[in-house]
């Protein structure tokens, strides 16, 4: 029954505070009040489960589930995989992981977006999978240009990959961003910036990983996910967690 | 010197960004990827209780609706039964209490149809009133923000709950209720979420 326990508080001071001026768009849209503070009752250590029957066999593979046929999207091909743990160093297995990205020249499929970079025709740039038994979890896709947007007059994003895991339960849900290895845009970005600590920034930096690339066809890097570790409630008086 | 403790960390948070849409509501982006979309449909055509519709806005701190949300809804079903994985026939067939909906890219207003939930046991033997618990996540809110909509029409019960009774201030309390209203025959709860100012939400860190 690992699946029952409270969860460990989450640690306001790793991840970013609401209100972070250099990113400005947080200004106006960050809670000025303390956050109450609530103790886990069903409403936060149950979730929502997903099954198989609801994917498509390329869900995960961003070069085909958007191109047309005997075609892919142009840019370099990556396998961007690893796995979802708690922080009990657990395997989330069966957990959906959902994934967003702009394509090889930075623009977006969105209508907001109006970047000079073309749209690719043959690029959708969203994925979505379940982990396996074993919370690992892969996608193919190419690898997201950087882009300019608007907050000082010349920001712009470091190449990244929006990744949105649910985990076991609602207090788990969790949306983030993976970073490359190398790149130099990522310490100047002010959105990295708003991880107040060096290793949490270092933490969503996906590592190359020329063991799981597949020579001649495409580069990998391996980006693991840890959501919050669930209490053992071994010395209270219901006999829950682990 | 001490041994270490060999936890994890928990992966930082970043926000959502202005394209979540893409990402987690395609076809309501505006481009069709997916056979099947997740979390359109909370409730499903068999569970039990009163059909309602929930509908609002997520306001700033300079009062302007945002227009980029994306809120996602958790609750029980109309007997106060989460789904359980383990014990799938516990709730309706269909009955998934799990959603997600985006605002409109003009207005700003965001709305789903669910049955009322049911209330729902507490701690220590406590009840806790009907209510829905809602994400929400947008571009400029850098980790995403616990909530829940309660309902103003469950007086007796809200007086009671363990959860409304933790905010020490009566008068932001009221900003947890939704306001019941009738629209062609159609209950509709009323519930605007402002991120700062005057009548700020409150937020839970769960
Ligand atoms: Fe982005």
């Amino acid at each position: 029954m690992t699946d029952q326990g409270e969860f460990f508080q989450r640690d306001r001071e790793w991840h970013p505070p609401a209100f972070t001026p250099d990113y400005k768009t947080s200004v106006a849209r960050s809670p000025r009040n303390a956050l109450i503070s609530l103790e886990n009752t069903q409403s936060e250590i149950t979730g929502p489960t997903f099954g198989h029957n609801a994917f498509g066999t390329h869900d995960n593979d961003l070069l085909l589930n958007y191109a047309q046929a005997g075609e892919s999207p142009i840019g370099e091909r990556i396998i961007l995989h690893g796995r979802v743990l708690d922080e009990n160093c657990r395997p989330v297995p069966n957990t959906l992981v959902e994934i967003w990205q702009a394509n090889a020249g930075g623009r977006y499929r969105h209508k907001k977006d109006t970047y000079l970079a073309p749209i690719d025709p043959n690029f959708g740039g969203c994925g979505r999978t379940l982990t396996d038994e074993n919370g690992y979890y892969f996608f193919r896709t190419v690898k997201p240009g950087a882009y300019p947007w608007r907050n000082l007059v010349n920001n712009w994003r470091p190449a990244h990959i929006h990744v949105s895991v649910f985990g076991t339960a609602f207090a788990q849900r969790l949306i983030t961003q993976c970073y490359f290895e190398g790149d130099p845009l990522v310490d100047k970005c002010p959105i990295v910036k708003t991880i107040p600590s060096q290793e949490g920034r270092d933490s969503l930096g996906a590592a190359l990983d020329m063991n799981a690339s597949v020579p001649l066809d495409s580069l990998a890097y391996k980006f693991d996910i840890v959501l919050r570790g669930r209490r053992s409630t071994l010395f209270e008086n219901r006999m829950e967690g682990n | 010197m001490v041994q270490k403790l060999d936890y994890l960390r928990e992966t930082p948070s970043q926000t959502a960004g202005p394209y979540v849409h893409i990402g987690l509501a395609p076809g309501a982006a505006g481009f069709d990827i997916y056979d099947q979309e997740m979390g359109w449909d909370i409730a499903g055509p068999n569970a039990k209780g009163e059909r309602i519709r929930v509908e609002g806005l997520v306001i700033d701190g300079t009062g302007s609706p945002v227009k980029d949300v994306m809120l996602e809804a958790w609750q029980a079903d109309s007997q106060g039964r989460y789904v359980d994985p383990k014990n799938p026939d516990a709730t309706e067939e269909g009955f998934c209490g799990w959603g997600r909906v985006i605002t409109n890219f003009e207005t700003g207003e965001w709305g789903f149809d669910t049955v009322k939930p049911g209330s729902v046991p507490g701690r220590n033997g406590s009840t806790q009133a009907p209510h829905i618990n809602l994400w929400v996540v947008a571009r400029g809110i850098n980790i995403g923000l616990n909530t829940r909509l309660y309902f103003d029409d469950e007086t007796a019960a809200n007086a009671d709950d363990p959860v409304l009774n933790v905010v020490e201030w009566e008068n932001r309390r009221a900003t947890l209720l939704a306001k019941r209203t009738e629209r062609d025959g159609k209950i509709v709860y009323r519930f605007d979420i402002n991120l700062q100012g005057e009548n700020e939400t409150v937020f839970f860190d769960i």
